[in-house]
């Protein structure tokens, strides 16, 4: 598939499909330390978008201002058609069991088992689910589908890194979100376990037909499951494109990435 | 200079903490209520402080009365013992001493659990889940020390009353029924209600101190170790101001 037809897919492909999460002109400073200058995106439904950047560029920044965990400075955030700074408490809290979020260290609650933790979102959402009454059937589900049914009864602290990770994403499952967030899904894992991870995120785009974000500095992991990239660099969406359009550029910030 | 600086940020502490308590009084009245975490808490907190409370209970009064004995043997006035000790003990002592035996072991545990959870994001992923923790996490835990140390102080000064008698009887042959006849004739309601709001009040200050240092815990497990350790200290502070305060109405109101 050669660099024009690509670019021509993915213009096509926006057309159609409308977007099911956009920031525009997303500003964040700390003090002194701008860390988002005008970041701009669209994911669009049933996508797969990979946002890379180095350390401590804001993707993690950028990613909680997204579910309101952070509040930017500027900048409009609309998920699903809902502009996230303008929802009251209620209404925010409703949008976000549309929206999975994995935490970058998996951030399960280790007082808790992993039963506990998977049950620990059904509680609030009752408008999704009605009230549940019995909630192993979906608990169990969810671990189905991360393949980690033995360990329900374990906790957190029993299992391995890889294994709570993979916990941490049939807790995001569990209230079938339509949006998933990956912050950096694979850091701090060996390579093999990164790919069983990376394998098991492909197959929850299929089973469930979520659209995707995600954050890495993974070049295998980036390769494998982006359909579309943008780079976040200086705080802007500097370049976007798939990953062998930006693989060939000639632009050195993004060669840095690719090296 | 330093000084001033240190003196400056004790004052901003204050006012971030009181902001903190506003909040807390906000969202106490708001569904939903966690009773059921409520619960679990209470039950928690008394289990761990128990023992710890009962011993120095038993210490306390051992050591007020073997060490005051001497004193009022002297002047011939050792049957004034029990009323002595069992004023001092329920109107100070007890919940004084108490207080900050349950501040060292609960503040500083509730500053590195909250601290931690801050830390590796638990916090953030109770907000994304739609429960909001600061109902869920810091609303119980206040309230449950708030509950739980009054109850802690009455079962301490029991006990340390009882370490009293112990000591009297091998001392001075006293039996228990005269013992503790002299004790409750003795106190008034005028030393037990003040002693036991004040330990309400108490029981507040921990939780709040404790909360407020591990949700607003700083990045790392130096932060984790900071919000333990400052939880200890600050809210140790905070029960001595407050308990002259409060001495301060008592003295108003009952005019001891
Ligand atoms: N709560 C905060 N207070 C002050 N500064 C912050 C805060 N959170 C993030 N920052 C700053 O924002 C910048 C971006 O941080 P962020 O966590 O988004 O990086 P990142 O791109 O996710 O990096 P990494 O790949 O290491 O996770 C950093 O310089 C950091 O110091
Ligand atoms: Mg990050």
């Amino acid at each position: 598939m050669n660099e024009a037809q690509n670019i021509q897919e993915i213009k096509e492909s926006t057309r159609i499909r409308k977007p099911i999460l956009e920031i525009k002109d997303l500003r964040k400073s700390f003090g002194n330390n701008h860390v988002l200058n005008g970041f701009n995106l669209q994911l669009f439904e049933g996508e797969n978008l990979v946002i890379m950047g180095k350390s401590g560029s804001g993707k993690s920044v950028m990613i909680k201002c997204l579910v309101g965990l952070m509040q930017a400075d500027s900048g409009s955030i609309k998920v699903m058609g809902n502009d996230i700074n303008t929802l009251n408490e209620h209404d925010l809290n409703e949008l976000r069991t549309e929206i999975g979020f994995l935490f970058q260290g998996s951030a399960l609650y280790d007082s808790m088992t992993v039963r506990e933790n998977l049950e620990f979102p059904l509680r609030r959402h009752k408008h999704k689910f009605g009230i549940v009454k019995e909630k192993t059937p979906l608990v169990i589900e969810a671990l189905e589908s991360v393949g980690l049914v033995d360990a329900i009864d374990l906790m957190p602290a029993e299992l391995s890194g890889g294994m709570q990770r993979r916990v941490a994403l049939a807790r995001t499952l569990i209230l079938k979100p339509k949006i998933i967030l990956y912050d950096e899904p694979t850091s701090g894992l060996d390579p093999i376990t990164a790919k069983e991870i990376i394998e098991l995120m492909r197959r929850i785009q299929r089973e469930y037909k979520t659209s995707s974000l995600i954050i890495t500095h993974d070049v295998d992991c980036a390769r494998v499951v982006s359909e579309r990239m943008v780079l976040l660099v200086d705080g802007i969406n500097y370049a976007e494109g798939t990953f062998e359009t930006l693989k060939n550029s000639n632009d050195e910030k993004v060669k840095a990435f690719f090296k | 200079m330093l000084k001033s600086i240190q003196i400056e940020s004790f004052f901003i502490e204050i006012g971030e903490l009181t902001y903190f308590a506003r909040r807390f009084f906000k969202e106490l009245f708001k569904k939903p209520f966690e009773f059921n975490e409520l619960l679990k808490l209470c039950y928690s907190i008394g289990n761990k402080s128990f023992l710890l409370v009962g011993i120095t209970g038993f210490i306390i009064g051992l050591v007020i009365t073997l060490q005051t004995r001497p004193t009022l043997e002297e002047f011939g006035a050792e049957s004034w013992m029990p009323s002595m000790v069992s004023i001092s003990i329920i109107r100070e002592i007890g919940p004084v001493i108490i207080a900050l035996t349950f501040a060292g072991r609960i503040a500083s545990g509730i500053g590195a659990e909250l601290g931690s959870m801050r830390v590796t994001e638990q916090i953030d992923a109770m907000e994304v889940s739609g429960t909001n923790p600061f109902k869920f996490l810091v609303v119980t835990r206040i309230l449950a020390t708030t509950l739980m140390l009054p109850l802690l102080v009455i079962y301490g000064d029991a006990i340390a009353l009882y370490g009293s008698y112990i000591v009297e009887n091998l001392k001075g042959e006293v039996s228990f029924q005269l013992y503790f006849n002299k004790v409750f004739n003795a106190i008034e309601f005028g030393d037990i209600i003040p002693a036991t709001i004040k330990t309400f009040f108490f029981g507040f200050a921990i939780g709040l101190v404790g909360c407020f240092k591990g949700y607003n815990c700083k990045k790392g497990t130096v932060g984790v170790g900071l919000a333990a350790n400052s939880a200890v200290v600050f809210s140790s502070m905070l029960l001595f101001i407050i308990d002259f305060v409060a001495v301060f109405i008592t003295d108003i109101f009952f005019e001891i």
